[in-house]
């Protein structure tokens, strides 16, 4: 239904092109790198007529750490704690597409039980992840207080993923074939508990904000996304199902334990504007942490009651040189994947991540035309995008 | 003011005609006032300032400032003192002149109101007989100071913030000056305390419960001053997400504190008008007005003016309601 945009090239060097905006009659307004609200080191260009903006045109590359290239140098194991740094809010996947990508790589098969604490531990950080979202984008729209009652049940989960890892934020939890730790003892009852207290918040954080009727003012309609164009520019996640596509790695190219559990997919319905708007993309975050409840509780009571975490794992990993493999995981910015070719020695010969946050940056040019400043920090919000993710 | 001045100087057996100190006296009474009231303005914005922060810390289940003296009470002193210790920085393009003077002219805007606020029968520094009109003429400084600022620090971001901010206060100073009309028409004067004396010490002697038009118009007041006063529902000059502070950004140090002063301050001020306009001022209930706080000379009070009684509107509404 929306044939893709044509977009003129734009170098940012070039000075002339950049000069020509100014004499145009419109402004040219840097917004980042060190701007608060583009979360993250990212830089927008924004072509503004007043406060109509005529375009915004992401410059990525500020939080550049070459982690890909650090994958190529370090051994397999020792690339996990970098894993971590590819999205700090969400790191737990990170970790678990390089652990199932190599376990390609190597043929491995992981422990049941292990399997099981990879998914308690990545839906316990889908539901923080989430927190982190909705709380900024509704501080981004100028609502300051959910963001501190997000922060606060955030704050149980980290409790929650230190007694597990002993970390808080950069967990380094799993292993490649299996986990680090065991569930310490009680741990599936303090999960439940938490689990009983953060699904009445979720109902009181509805009433809050998701159907307060200010909020669904400003964020409905803004910048929606028809179902085509979101998978035209490969949005993924939360993003492309507000759009209404039905695209959810769990659920259509299912991996780990995943395929065990009953869990819905929530997707955009245009319930207070147009399908695939802003405020959809709210709304589908806000359910999938509820989704994400339904599964933990499943996962603690079908938890195999063994007590092998990892499979046997050589000491020096070294897989067929040239051999590849390729994993595809549900991150909570959407399909996160991994693509590993073996080297010769212990490291890889070429490691990519392909990031959620950073396809989500390509349809912001023209999404933004015609929005007003405010709405692009809302936009950029609601993609949900993380700046290390974007540049890796 | 001055009675009491002379008064003092015939106390000391002098006769304030022909004394040639006279003249000094009454500059020093006028910088001492001048003094008192521009800190009663810089402590009331500074105590408000750590309200906010605690009670909006405990609806968002922060702490909020809780070091600095009891409850952090003293937290504003703290803030103002490294505000005025840090570094006056102005940035290289900005337009010096008036990127230093905008902070007084915001400053200036706000310190005159205090001229006609009146805190009782006799505390109060000018009772103008065109005192609403003197209040609404001078807040306007603070716009001036606004686009000053917003302009001279060459940045588009607080350019942004200056433009916004300039168009919401101008607006909103409309419905604000038609709704504080109402009891100028009610008491048939602009002057701030002939406007008290009109109304009673009782709440429903009060406009804002005497009459309807006056109830109505309290309410349009009170939401334009929200706007005035850049406070949440209304507060897209300071737009945090995007435009991170507004037209303060490039400031720094003292300058910087000014501009919360006044913002604080004129929070102050706008409830300060709506109480005198619409809540009595400085009246108690039940309490002869000479009685309500004590003059500064211990002196009764002036003969009440009786001219409000005969207002038309006085009358009329007196009838009516």
């Amino acid at each position: 239904m929306s044939k893709p945009l044509e977009l003129p090239t734009m170098d940012m060097e070039n000075k002339e092109v950049l000069r020509r905006i100014e004499v145009g009659g419109d402004m040219l307004l840097n917004m980042g790198p060190q701007h608060p609200s583009t979360h993250g080191v990212i830089n927008f260009l924004v072509q503004t007529d007043g406060e109509v903006m005529k375009r915004a045109i992401p410059e990525v590359g500020y939080l550049h750490r070459s982690i890909e290239k650090i994958g190529e140098r370090c051994t397999y194991n020792g690339f996990m704690p970098y894993t971590d740094r590819v999205d700090y809010i969400a790191a737990m996947f990170a970790n678990q597409g390089w652990a199932i990508a190599v376990e390609k790589l190597l043929g491995l098969s992981v422990p049941k039980r292990a399997e099981y604490c990879r998914v308690i531990a990545c839906e316990l950080n889908r539901i923080s992840s989430h927190l982190i979202s909705v709380g900024t984008m509704a501080m981004d729209v100028g609502a300051v207080t959910p963001f501190p009652y997000a922060l606060r049940e955030r704050e149980f989960i980290n409790d929650l993923l230190e007694e597990l890892c002993g970390a808080r934020l950069t967990y380094n939890y799993l292993r490649i074939g299996g986990v680090a730790f065991d569930l310490p003892s009680g741990y599936a009852d303090k999960v439940s508990t938490f689990l009983d207290h953060f699904e009445k918040i979720l109902d009181e954080f509805n009433r809050l904000i998701t159907y307060n009727e200010i909020f669904i003012k400003r964020l409905g309609h803004l910048a929606p996304i028809p179902a085509q164009m979101a998978i035209d520019y490969c949005l993924v996640g939360p993003n492309l199902r507000a759009s209404g596509v039905n695209f959810d790695v769990r659920k259509q190219l299912p991996y780990s334990v995943y395929p065990e559990f009953q869990f819905d997919v929530p997707l955009g319905k245009g319930e207070v504007g147009t399908p695939g708007d802003s405020w959809d993309r709210f709304w589908c975050r806000v359910e999938e942490m509820r989704q994400s409840c339904r599964i933990l509780r499943q996962a603690l009571a079908q938890i195999p009651n063994d007590t092998q975490i990892m499979a046997k794992v050589p000491r020096k990993i070294k897989a067929p040189e040239g051999q590849e493999a390729y994993s595809r995981i549900e991150s909570a910015r959407g399909d996160m994947q991994y693509y590993v070719v073996a080297g010769p020695g212990e490291n890889a010969h070429r490691v990519k991540i392909r990031t959620g946050s950073f396809t989500a940056m390509g349809i912001i040019d023209s999404l933004s035309r015609g929005l007003m400043i405010a709405d692009l920090v809302a936009l950029i919000a609601s993609l949900d995008v993380v700046a290390p993710e974007i540049d890796r | 003011m001055q009675g009491f001045l002379d008064q003092l100087i015939r106390n000391a057996g002098h006769d304030p005609a022909t004394w040639p100190w006279t003249q000094f006296v009454y500059l020093a009474a006028m910088g001492a006032v001048a003094f008192l009231v521009i800190n009663f303005a810089a402590i009331t914005a500074g105590i408000f300032s750590w309200a906010e922060r605690r009670v909006a810390a405990r609806m968002q289940s922060r702490v909020g400032p809780n070091r600095v003296g009891p409850g952090g009470f003293l937290q504003w002193i703290a803030d103002a003192v490294k505000l005025l210790l840090k570094e006056d920085l102005v940035p290289d393009e900005a337009d010096k002149v008036l990127f230093r003077a905008a902070p007084y002219f915001m400053m200036v805007g706000f310190a005159c109101v205090f001229v006609t606020l009146p805190f009782s029968h006799r505390l109060i520094v000018a009772d103008m007989n065109l005192g609403i009109f003197y209040i609404l003429a001078v807040t306007a400084l603070i716009v001036v100071g606004i686009i000053m600022s917003g302009w001279s620090s060459n940045s588009k971001w607080s350019l942004f913030g200056a433009i916004r901010s300039a168009a919401q206060i101008i607006s909103y100073e409309i419905p604000a000056g038609m709704a504080l009309m109402i009891p100028v028409l009610l008491a048939g004067t602009m002057s701030t305390q002939g406007i008290i004396r009109a109304q009673g010490g009782f709440p429903w002697q009060w406009y804002l419960f005497d009459n309807p038009a006056a109830t109505a118009a309290f309410f349009i007041y009170f939401i334009s001053a929200l706007a005035e006063g850049n406070r949440t529902p209304f507060d897209l000059p300071e737009a945090e997400s995007e435009l991170v502070s507004g037209y303060n950004t490039e400031y720094s140090g003292m300058r910087f504190s000014y501009f919360f002063l006044v913002e604080w301050g004129n929070m102050w001020i706008m409830s300060a008008l709506a109480v005198t306009m619409f809540c009595g001022g400085w009246q108690l209930p039940a309490c002869p007005r000479s009685a309500s706080m004590p003059s500064p000379a211990g002196r009764r009070c002036l003969p009440k003016s009786p001219r409000w009684r005969s207002s038309p509107a006085r009358r009329f509404s007196s009838s009516s309601w």
